[in-house]
């Protein structure tokens, strides 16, 4: 395995279309729950250990060799918000796309033909990771710091926060996501034995609740 | 893997530029047009939709900024039935969207061809940000970038990527030159001194002509691509 080859796939850069996504905080500063440094630290916090816990366990389970059907429906079953499930399947079908296009896969193909929309992204990452020759570990760390990266730079865009102030909040993050990867792939493993339904389950109500009504507003900033 | 290798339709979706699509049909001649805000980008998209819709199959994916208002304006006027009009969120950084970042652009171009059926033609339109913003060749075969003589008459000679570079650039407006003072002598000389033998069109939407020079340019595009 090469570790570059993760710097590659967690690259901001990388062309799978995040930049779009604010995962949340265009909402959340529309609504004035993130005004700053400070409150996008705890915006962060409260994703990384909900949403961003589900990813990572199940991008680290299909490293692992889960069902990649199987955990597009865990996947499903964790995301009550539907305009949740559509930007994560259409995030994934972005991520397909240029994972096949730099780690061609026979496993990558076989999802794209199954999922021609797109399979959700945390999935999706996972079989990008294997084809990538990376491991369950690496999976989920690119998931958990996708989950806190995507808000912090959408804010320094939305609020015209200083960047280092957004990049401090991630620094601080960094034991947090140690933490949080860690848990996820001890789930992953353990549902290997026990099934997908012994995957992590966190969800965070306002993250779905104001997804929804992002949605529907007419004009915005970014896809979700 | 319990995935289902031999399902019924073709291979999976194409990854790029690829000039075939998954079932061996040539796709869509895909041209995009950039330039700064306001320039007559949308304008020039709807002129060129009247003048080719009754030769060709058509599209249209645009780029608003922040809003639907490119693809609302392009619906408003009828200038395609409204499964032909496509909006891409940009995330506030529309250069993104058509040049580092393809994807959501790329998805729309093919669920377009996958939806109404084969195409002989794509338009792109990019949310318009500054000069520097040009398409990539991932996306686009061809771009045009579209300035008008409102924006300063000092604009070609500055250069910049997309007056420099583009397969064919507009100069649009022309009807507004007395009035803002802008020389159209020095602009076709700056041009040509930017970009030798590249194609320039001076247009005003507003006249007499229109936008016959640059459907005329489409034309040509098209016939090199499917000879
Ligand atoms: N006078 C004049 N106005 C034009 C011409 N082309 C476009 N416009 C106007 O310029 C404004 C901006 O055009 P639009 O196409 O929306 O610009 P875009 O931001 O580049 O898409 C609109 O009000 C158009 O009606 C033209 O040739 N002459
Ligand atoms: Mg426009």
């Amino acid at each position: 395995m090469s570790r570059a080859a993760l710097l590659v796939l967690a690259d901001g850069r990388f062309p799978a279309g995040g930049h779009a996504h604010s995962g949340g905080a265009e909402a959340a500063v529309k609504a004035g729950r993130v005004s700053g440094a400070g409150s996008l630290e705890e915006f962060c916090r409260g994703r990384l250990h909900t949403a961003g816990l589900v990813a990572a366990s199940l991008a680290a389970g299909a490293v692992l060799g889960l069902d990649p059907v199987e955990l597009d429906g865990a996947a499903d079953a964790r995301t009550p918000s539907p305009a949740l499930r559509t930007a994560a399947r259409r995030l994934g079908r972005q991520l397909m796309r240029a994972a096949r296009a730099t780690w061609p896969s026979a496993e990558l193909d076989a999802l794209a033909r199954e999922f021609p929309k797109g399979a959700h992204q945390p999935v999706v990452l996972g079989l990008a990771a294997r084809a990538a020759g990376l491991g369950a570990e690496d999976a989920a760390y690119c998931a958990v710091y996708e989950s806190v990266s995507g808000p912090a730079s959408a804010t320094v865009r939305l609020l015209s926060l200083d960047p280092f102030d957004a990049t401090g909040v991630l620094a601080r993050l960094a034991p947090d996501l140690d933490r949080v990867a860690h848990q996820a792939v001890e789930a992953a493993r353990c549902a290997l034995v026990n099934g997908v339904d012994a995957l992590p389950a966190a969800s965070a109500p306002l993250l779905e609740i104001s997804a929804e009504v992002h949605a529907a507003w007419p004009v915005r900033l970014f896809a979700s | 893997m319990h995935l289902d290798h031999n399902h019924t339709h073709d291979g999976p979706p194409a990854v790029s530029a690829d000039a075939h699509r998954p079932d061996g049909r040539r796709r869509a001649l895909r041209i995009g047009l950039g330039g700064p805000v306001g320039s007559g980008k949308t304008a020039t998209v709807a002129a060129l939709c009247k003048a080719l819709r009754d030769e060709l199959s058509l599209a249209v994916v645009t780029n608003d900024i922040y809003t639907r208002e490119d693809a609302e304006f392009l619906l408003r006027e009828a200038v395609l039935p409204p499964e032909r009009i496509t909006a891409v969120e940009t995330g506030a950084c529309p250069h993104t969207a058509i040049r580092d970042d393809i994807s959501a652009n790329l998805e729309a171009v093919e669920d377009l061809e996958d939806e109404i059926g084969p195409l002989d033609l794509i338009l792109v339109e990019s949310g318009g940000d500054n000069l520097t913003a040009t398409f990539s060749k991932g996306l686009v075969d061809a771009q045009i970038f579209v300035i008008d003589v409102a924006g300063g008459d000092d604009i070609p000679r500055k250069g910049g990527p997309g007056v420099t570079t583009a397969d064919l650039l507009v100069v649009n407006k022309t009807d507004l030159a007395p009035h803002v003072g802008s020389d159209l002598g020095r602009m076709a000389a700056d041009a040509k001194a930017q970009r030798a033998e590249l194609p320039v069109v001076f247009q005003s939407l507003r006249a007499e002509g229109g936008v016959k020079d640059v459907a005329e340019w489409v034309r040509g595009q098209l016939a090199a691509w499917v000879a």
